[in-house]
């Protein structure tokens, strides 16, 4: 369990029906309880009648429990797995555009380098950095950023899957 | 065969067995009405589709089945929110159809175009945007699944005009599988021997019974532990009747008006057996101070509602009636006399009282439902608006069967009493249904005495009149300093307090509710003294047509006992004396 300003923070993944809908039932479901959500990303499964969304959320022990039996009560939810007890990976994408002229290319090149990420876009004054990675990493790399000046940043939200074979599927 | 999307909707709702329902028309249910025409469904008009979800939610609660109601697009749909919120909070199968503008239209702010799914997506279990008229029997027949199964609720279908009109190969989906959706109906094994373990060690058992014991229709089996196991019974507001009143084990009701008796039972009891109840912040009062000292067991369809606010020893999730039914075989019999004398002890220091005629001569409310119990035996369904009129009912009607006390307890809707009394009426015309409620209350949906008038419905509406939004006035002069800020309805209205209060005796009231009556061709009268009481009672109970009772009572008349707001259980205020 991460800890991150005092809350246990966990990463939840449901599969639901792939439906018109079904993403503002989840939204409305979080709005309507007061539950806090760091991201929520959507996307398609190997299976096209199914989504798959997957949600960090925060709180204690008794909103988290809440938070699932609420969502498992939805009726498009199919499966719920919450990642918090199961090894697991976690990945966000960010592109982030960073200010940056001829001299400062070498510099941010290093950086961009030691983070396995890429630089995907060049101007005169500046750059897209594109990195993928866990939460830690992704915020190691803005904070290094931070000093060029960040101009914009856009991120995808975290996606999950357990190490092995353990799967969630249907 | 060939059918239009409105043909399907009517045959759908015949083969679900649909024989009532409440709705208004417009532009874009035409189509569906249009096909009410020819079916043996009956279409109740009602005059606000507010009164259309009470309506069908009185009748779901009498019956037990699926009330139905229907409203067009936009104002038609966003109507439907108060009642489906209501039906909501207290678990309530409501299928309510709406109209929708045409498909190709949807997001354009077309004439009457509201997102109704937008809007009743958090007041329903769940709700359907028909796009297609292949899908609709199928939805049709999964909303009412929805709505009766597992912990019921209601169910919106919003139906586009067009799809209403086209065509399709219609078969009727004889089975439905939800697959994201199957309750948990038998309880744990497990579980249940730990409940029954519990139980057999207890010395100071309690039966905590809520609703969910009427939703699941398992009186009879509450009625077998208790008897079996000798453990008293106390009921929330919503499972008023769970329990015949006059059974030896009943204790009456909990909570913030509820007996001083039974509150200590829970106070003091070492086990807790919640059926169905959810620990409502109207139950409980202040939750650390809750039953300190009891283990706790929670029968529960809904996951969800187990260690929602309070921590329990044993939960077991499912049906009701089907896992007390295994429960029972596994307890023994068992006598807890010391514990039961004990409480009776408490019930004879504090039984509910009232003191006659303390101030004038006004008529007690007490009182007048005292003897509309004493005279229809308890046994009439007795619906409420939300007030200091419904706790009186809470506590002087205490009903012989359940389905027999409609009120709204979760959302506390103003306005449900009287058109959810016109539904239950529908549902049983051979029985007494008598609307007990307040005079705010009433002003909220009275409108819908066309309807009885016009459908032959026979209820008998008790306007408890106090002229003022009781319940209010009770808490400004508890706790505001009798600041009485906007909660008088007389001509005075506005700013009072009990320095400048109205004499009770010389006020113009507004209205008028027996010239109300006699407008619409009902039977009104109003009750001033104690001797017209019985009298005009009796004489109610025999009309034919609907009848207003209007009792005028002293303003003054509190609620108690009290347990004030965020306090414990054990903080109860008996009476101000
Ligand atoms: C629709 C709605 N609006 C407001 C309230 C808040 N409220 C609770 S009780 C009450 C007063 C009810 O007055 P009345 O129906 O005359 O009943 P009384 O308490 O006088 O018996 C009000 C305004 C409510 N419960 N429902
Ligand atoms: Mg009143």
């Amino acid at each position: 369990m991460k800890e991150k300003m005092g809350e246990p923070r966990h990463t939840i993944s449901i599969l639901v029906e792939n439906k018109f809908g079904v993403l503002a039932r989840v939204a409305s479901l979080f709005s309507a309880r007061g539950f806090n959500i760091d991201s929520l990303a959507v996307g398609e499964t190997e299976d096209p009648t199914v989504s798959r969304m997957t949600i960090v959320v925060k709180g204690d022990e008794r909103v988290l429990e809440q938070v699932e039996k609420q969502l498992n009560k939805l009726i498009d939810v199919i499966k719920l797995c919450d990642y918090v007890e199961t090894p697991h990976l976690e990945r966000d994408l960010a592109l982030i555009k960073v200010k940056a002229d001829k001299n400062d290319r070498s510099e941010l090149l290093q950086i961009v380098d030691i983070f396995r990420a890429k630089i995907v876009d060049v101007s005169d004054n500046s750059v897209i950095i594109e990195v993928t990675g866990d939460e830690d990493k992704i915020e190691a790399l803005i904070r290094m950023l931070a000093s060029f000046g960040i101009q914009e940043m856009s991120r995808t939200g975290i996606v999950a899957m357990a190490r092995g074979g353990k799967t969630l599927t249907l | 065969m060939e059918k239009t999307g409105a043909e399907i909707l009517v045959e759908c709702l015949e083969r679900e067995g649909v024989d009532l329902l409440f709705g208004i028309p417009g532009g874009v249910n035409l189509p569906f009405f249009d096909k009410l025409y020819d079916s043996k469904i009956r279409v109740i008009l009602t005059r606000h589709e507010q009164g259309a979800t009470h309506m069908a939610d009185g009748y779901a609660r009498a019956t037990g089945k699926v009330g139905v109601c229907t409203a067009t697009s936009g104002p038609g749909a966003t109507n439907l929110i108060t009642g489906l919120a209501t039906a909501h909070m207290d678990s309530i199968p409501i299928v309510a159809i709406t109209g929708r503008v045409r498909s190709d239209s949807i997001g354009s702010d077309a004439f009457q175009e509201a997102d109704a799914t937008g809007c009743t997506r958090p007041v329903t279990k769940h709700n359907y945007l028909v796009k297609d008229v292949k899908i609709l029997a199928q939805v049709v027949r999964e909303a009412f699944h929805v709505a009766r199964s597992g912990r019921p609720g209601p169910v919106h279908i919003d139906v586009p005009v067009d799809i209403q009109r086209a065509k399709t190969e219609f078969v009727y989906p004889e089975k439905i599988h939800i697959r994201s959706y199957s309750p948990t109906i038998k309880g744990h094994p497990l579980q249940i021997k730990k409940a029954a373990e519990l139980i057999r060690e207890s010395e100071r058992p309690l039966l905590y019974v809520g609703g969910g014991t009427i939703l699941s229709g398992a009186s009879p089996e509450v009625r077998k532990l208790a008897e079996k196991a000798n453990i008293p019974v106390a009921t929330t507001l919503m499972a008023n009747g769970a329990l015949p009143y006059d059974h030896p084990l009943y204790l009456g009701p909990l909570g913030m008006h509820g007996k001083y008796a039974t509150n200590t039972a829970m106070q003091k009891c070492d086990l807790m057996i919640s059926c169905g109840a959810r620990f409502d912040d109207r139950v409980t009062g202040k939750l650390s101070a809750f039953s300190p000292n009891s283990k706790k067991i929670h029968f529960d369809i809904d996951p969800a509602n187990i260690g929602k606010s309070v921590r329990v020893d044993v939960p077991v999730v499912g049906d009701l009636k089907t896992v007390l039914k295994e429960l029972v075989e596994e307890i023994p019999s068992q006598n807890h006399e010391k514990w039961i004398r004990q409480i009776q002890e408490w019930e004879q220091q504090h039984p509910f009282s009232y003191k006659q005629n303390e101030k004038d001569d006004f008529v007690k409310p007490q009182y007048v439902i005292q003897e509309l119990h004493r005279i229809t035996k308890g046994e009439a369904i007795v619906t409420t608006g939300v007030g200091q009129h419904q706790m009186w009912a809470m506590q002087w009607y205490p009903c012989r069967f359940p389905r027999h006390f409609l009120t709204s307890g979760g959302l506390g809707t103003m306005g449900y009493g009287f058109p959810s009394a016109i539904g239950a009426k529908l549902a049983f015309p051979d029985k007494q249904v008598v609307c007990i409620d307040g005079d705010g209350s009433f002003q909220m949906t009275m409108s819908e005495m066309a309807t009885a008038i016009h459908e032959k419905v026979k209820v008998i509406v008790i306007v408890i009149n106090n002229y003022y939004l009781g319940m209010v006035r009770q808490w400004q002069e508890l706790f505001y300093q009798q600041r009485f800020s906007a909660s008088c309805l007389t001509v005075e209205g506005g700013r009072r307090s009990k320095e400048n209060e109205p004499d009770p005796r010389k006020l113009k009231y507004i209205p008028d509710f027996v010239k109300f009556a006699d407008a619409y061709g009902a039977l009104g009268m109003r009750i001033t003294r104690k001797e017209e009481v019985v009298p005009a009672l009796e004489k109610a109970l025999e009309s034919k047509s609907p009848v207003i009772l209007d009792v005028i009572i002293h303003p003054e008349e509190k609620v108690f006992p009290m347990v004030p707001a965020g306090a414990g259980l054990d903080d109860l205020i008996v009476d101000m004396a």
